[in-house]
Order: structure tokens, then C-alpha cells, then sequence
């Protein structure tokens, strides 16, 4: 599934614009019932083959409002609206066919110890019922375009944290999904390995996926030119540091 | 939509078959390679199962052969029919003929006055005592062995009513209580092997519920990861499901073969046992149609086990 959407970054606290929104939240609140409130009333939008990063302290709701998007949780308040889903009136069995249009890149890969960097990959297009040799093309493509294609027999244990990130994103990226959500994907790695996986985010935006990631690492993405959200405590910041676009 | 879609599957009826088709495949040859990733704890599992299902199945064999062997004891079914002392030792035979030609008996034999006495003196070793006696106190007897379509309890029964009702016999004695026990018998048994099939049946589901809900609890990253990549439920579950048919029919495999196993090792003893009773009795084993029908049972029990465990445990399972 591709979107070839004009990859103009549109983006940011929400405005009436004409291009396509691929993410619109309206007023949406998380409240866990511990009581904390992750999110307060969060507008935004980003366009179809937009990019943009959400920063903030750690606790400032970034991985809240991802879950959200992925609906891995549901908000407790608001609206959101996600490919032209309406995400609240989602019913539950449609939940996986929404989740194959996203693919989702954590801090800690969550990567299948027991199974080849090459089968990780796979997973997606097993769940859709590809055909081998389509499965094959495609995570071979997917391994090739991070730079491993020479350890798809590899088990993940045996690889180096950057390639084991980096397997990660070639699962998230491989069935071509429509949006690519990444939850603080360089966390662990040194400055040199985090640029070369914040390139290949770009690099996917240019082929016109939206692409939100998550990252407090100011220095790094706010050298990429594009738009960041700030959150602040759950709230949005009205900011767009580094918006060269 | 208002942007260009391209799909790259289109969803018809023959691709969505041929999808289920590729699903059920990989499912099936998934859940197999997997029990054979732990064959020590597979092998366990497996014995259990075999052993719940072999107690019925021998319960059910014993039951089968007890019942293939009754006819030959009901054969020896006799009536006595106690003859009037109005009736002379030269008119015996006459009234034993004319008995025989009854449609519900099949053969008569008569025995007078003084073979039953010898035969009484031979058997009760009251001998001295009967010599004590002027004359013979024993009536003549015919013996009526009913024909083979009236030897149950209620033909028998009317046999010997019809008799009795004779003007020449006296009395009808028909020992009808072992008959009788018999069929209770084989009745309680028959109902034991049921209830102990249903006991031993809900065993295997219980059995393959705990070890496919261990499996889940072992592999529960895995159904995390992939419900974040947009797994259903019934694609995590397949797997689940083949694999409790598989230990069903391993367990029932093997079941199948201790039975022959103890048929092989028992039908020599009972060859000669039944020789002792001057029978043609051969143990009987399970006929093929009886071993399909276990082997589809063993299956539809081991998937009744996963499905449980599937069901309450797959759902909750979601990603963090």
C-alpha cells in the first residue's frame, strides 16, 4: 500500500489547510486510571507524506500520543482520525487491518529472539498471507535498504544494538505502510549510529511516507529541517524549531 | 479515498481463499515444527493423553469381546420342564417330539425317571440316603432348549408359560437369574465405559488446554509483536488450534498402539483360556472403523482443549 502524496512537510498545530491529513487529532486526553494524565486536550494534524518529530522530556506524553495514533490504547477524551479512520468508532476486529497501514519502530526493537533477522522481518507479510517468493523480494528489499542484507540468517541476539534498531525498522517498513511512528528509535545508540538511523527515517519520508518520531534528542533532529512538536507535561507547545521548510 | 490507492492484493473471493488456503498451510506445518522443538515435554504430553484414552478404549474392548462371547453362553440356556406322574416312561419320548415341533424351541431331550435318579445319585453324592427311599421320589424330566430367536428373557419366559400351561408337564423350571445378571452386568458396564470416556475425555481437553495455555504464556512476546504488526486473533490463534490437533491425534497414535500392543500379549492366554471351555473364542482388537473414529475423537479433543485455552487467554494478550 503506497501513498503518493506531494511530500510538502505540511504539519503542526492544526489549521485549515487542502492537503490530506494522515493524522488529525482533535482535543484528545489521555487519563490512565492511576489518574496521571498523559495528554491534555491535544490538537494536531499531519499530512500525507509529511514528516515531523515529537520531542519533550521523557513523561511528557510523546509515547502516549504514538500508542494513541497505532491504537494500542484508546484516548479517554477527543478525536482521532488516522488514514481516514475514525478511530473511536473503530470496532475492535478491524483493529489488525488498521494496524498493517503503520509501522512502528520502539527504543528496544522488540525483536523475536528465536526466530532469523530474515523471519522478523517477515512477520508482516506473513500475517497478510504473501507468497513466499513476494515475502522473500520484499524483506531482502526492506534489509537491503538498512544495510544488512549480508545477516538475514543472522539471530537478532548476535547482532550489534544499531543493527538490531535497524532490523526493527525494516519490519516496521516492509509491508510499505502508510504512516511510519518511531518512539525514541536512537535511545540507545551513539550519536554517529542515531544519525544514520534518523537518515533512513528521512529517507522514507522522501518516498512518501509519513513519518512521526519521537526523540529528546534536540541536537540530532534539529539538524534534519523538519517540524517538531513539543510536549510539554501533555500539553502541546506551540513551537516549530527547525522548520526550514 | 481521495489520494491514489494501489493495492497490491485484490480482494477477491479466489485470492481470500487462496489466502486462507496459505494461512492454514503455514499454521499447520508451524504447530508441528514446534512440538518437535521440545520432544521430550511433546512426548510427555503425548503419553498422558494415550493413557486417558487407552483406560476407555480397553474398558470398551473388554466390554465388546464379554458381549461377543454371550450368545455362546446363552446357547446353553435350558428350560427343565418337570414331567406330570400321569405320564409313563414309553409316552415320554412321544410328548418330548410333540414339544419339539413348537415353533420357539428348537430341541428337546428327555430324560425318565430313573436316568434322573442315577443322574442325581452320580452328581449329589446322597446315594446311601436315596437308597433309604422305597421308591423314586425324582419326576421325568424334558429338557427344552428354546429356539435361537426366543432365548431373551421375555421369550424365554413365555416359553415356559406356554409349558406350564401344558396339561402333562407339572412344572417349568427355567433358570433365568444368570441370564438376567449378565445383561445387567454387561448394562453397568456399558454405561462405565461411557462415563469413564467422558471423565478420561475431559482429561485430554484439560490436559491439552494447560500445556497449549503454557505455550501461549511461553510465546507471549511473540503474539505481542505480532498483534503490533497487525496480526488477527485468528491468525495467532491457528497455530494454537493445529497444534492441540496434533497432540490429540499423537496421543490417540499412540493410544492405538499399546492396544495392539496388549492385544498381542493377551490374545494367546485367552486362546487358551477359551480352549479350557472347549470355545472358538478369539479376542477381538479394535476393527479400523473403531480406530478412525478414536483417532478423529483423540483430534476433535485435543482442538476442544486448545480452543478453551485460546479463547481466554489469546484475547487478553495485548501489545505494550
Amino acid at each position: 500500500m503506497r501513498h503518493r502524496a506531494p511530500h510538502r512537510p505540511g504539519c503542526l498545530p492544526d489549521s485549515g489547510r487542502t492537503q490530506r491529513p494522515m493524522i488529525q487529532l482533535r482535543k484528545v486526553t489521555k487519563r490512565y486510571p492511576s489518574g496521571q494524565e498523559a495528554l491534555s486536550g491535544v490538537s494536531l494534524r499531519l499530512d500525507a507524506g509529511a514528516m515531523a518529530f515529537l520531542t519533550g522530556h521523557s513523561g511528557a506524553g510523546k509515547s502516549t500520543l504514538l500508542r494513541l495514533i497505532a491504537l494500542l490504547e484508546r484516548p479517554t477524551r477527543g478525536r482521532l482520525v488516522v488514514n481516514g479512520h475514525e478511530l473511536e468508532t473503530l470496532p475492535r476486529r478491524r483493529v489488525p487491518h488498521f494496524r498493517r497501514q503503520i509501522g512502528l519502530v520502539f527504543q528496544d526493537h522488540h525483536l523475536l529472539a528465536d526466530r532469523s533477522v530474515f523471519d522478523n522481518v517477515a512477520l508482516p507479510l506473513a500475517i497478510q498471507a504473501y507468497r513466499q517468493p513476494e515475502i522473500a523480494r520484499r524483506v531482502r528489499a526492506a534489509l537491503d535498504k538498512v544495510g544488512l542484507l549480508h545477516k538475514e540468517r543472522a539471530a537478532p541476539d548476535t547482532l550489534s544494538s544499531g543493527e538490531q534498531q535497524r532490523v526493527g525498522i525494516a519490519r516496521a517498513v516492509v509491508h510499505k505502510p502508510a504512516i511510519l511512528l518511531a518512539d525514541e528509535p536512537t535511545g540507545n545508540l551513539d550519536p554517529e549510529l542515531s544519525r544514520e538511523i534518523m537518515d533512513l527515517f528521512v529517507q522514507f519520508n522522501q518516498v512518501g511516507t509519513t513519518v512521526l518520531v519521537a526523540s529528546h534528542d534536540l541536537d540530532l533532529i534539529s539538524r534534519l529541517g523538519k517540524p517538531l512538536v513539543r510536549l510539554h507535561e501533555g500539553r502541546l507547545q506551540r513551537e516549530t524549531a527547525g522548520s526550514a521548510a | 479515498m481521495k489520494s491514489p490507492r494501489r493495492r497490491s492484493r485484490n480482494p477477491t473471493m479466489h485470492a481470500r481463499l487462496q489466502a486462507f488456503g496459505v494461512h492454514h498451510a503455514r499454521a499447520l506445518l508451524f504447530s508441528l515444527g514446534k512440538l518437535t522443538q521440545a520432544p521430550f515435554s511433546t512426548l510427555l504430553t503425548l503419553m498422558v493423553i494415550a493413557v486417558a484414552i487407552t483406560l476407555p478404549a480397553l474398558l470398551y474392548l473388554m466390554l465388546a469381546n464379554l458381549q461377543q462371547a454371550a450368545p455362546a453362553w446363552e446357547r446353553e440356556t435350558r428350560l427343565s420342564a418337570f414331567v406330570a406322574d400321569a405320564v409313563t416312561d414309553t409316552e415320554l419320548p412321544d410328548l418330548a417330539a410333540r414339544l419339539a415341533r413348537r415353533e420357539d424351541v428348537a430341541a428337546t431331550e428327555s430324560i425318565p425317571r430313573a436316568q434322573a435318579l442315577e443322574e442325581f445319585r452320580a452328581h449329589s453324592g446322597l446315594g446311601d440316603a436315596l437308597d433309604l427311599l422305597e421308591e423314586n421320589p425324582l419326576p421325568a424330566v424334558i429338557l427344552v432348549e428354546p429356539a435361537p430367536d426366543a432365548r431373551d428373557p421375555e421369550a424365554l419366559r413365555a416359553l415356559a408359560n406356554a409349558l406350564e400351561a401344558h396339561p402333562s408337564i407339572s412344572q417349568v423350571q427355567l433358570d433365568m437369574e444368570w441370564v438376567q445378571r449378565l445383561g445387567a452386568l454387561l448394562q453397568t458396564l456399558d454405561r462405565l465405559v461411557d462415563l469413564l470416556a467422558l471423565l478420561l475425555g475431559l482429561g485430554v481437553v484439560l490436559v491439552v488446554g494447560n500445556t497449549v495455555r503454557l505455550d501461549i504464556h511461553n510465546r507471549r512476546r511473540e503474539i505481542e509483536v505480532a498483534k503490533l504488526v497487525g496480526a488477527t486473533d485468528a491468525f495467532i490463534r491457528r497455530p494454537f488450534l493445529y497444534g492441540g490437533i496434533w497432540m490429540g491425534l499423537g496421543g490417540g497414535l499412540l493410544a492405538l498402539l499399546t492396544l495392539a500392543v496388549l492385544h498381542g500379549s493377551l490374545s494367546g492366554p485367552v486362546q487358551t483360556l477359551a480352549r479350557a471351555y472347549g470355545g472358538g473364542f478369539v479376542l477381538r482388537g479394535l476393527q479400523p472403523a473403531e480406530a478412525l473414529a478414536l483417532l478423529g475423537t483423540a483430534a476433535a479433543l485435543g482442538l476442544a482443549g486448545a480452543w478453551v485455552s485460546v479463547f481466554f487467554h489469546i484475547r487478553e494478550i495485548e501489545p505494550r
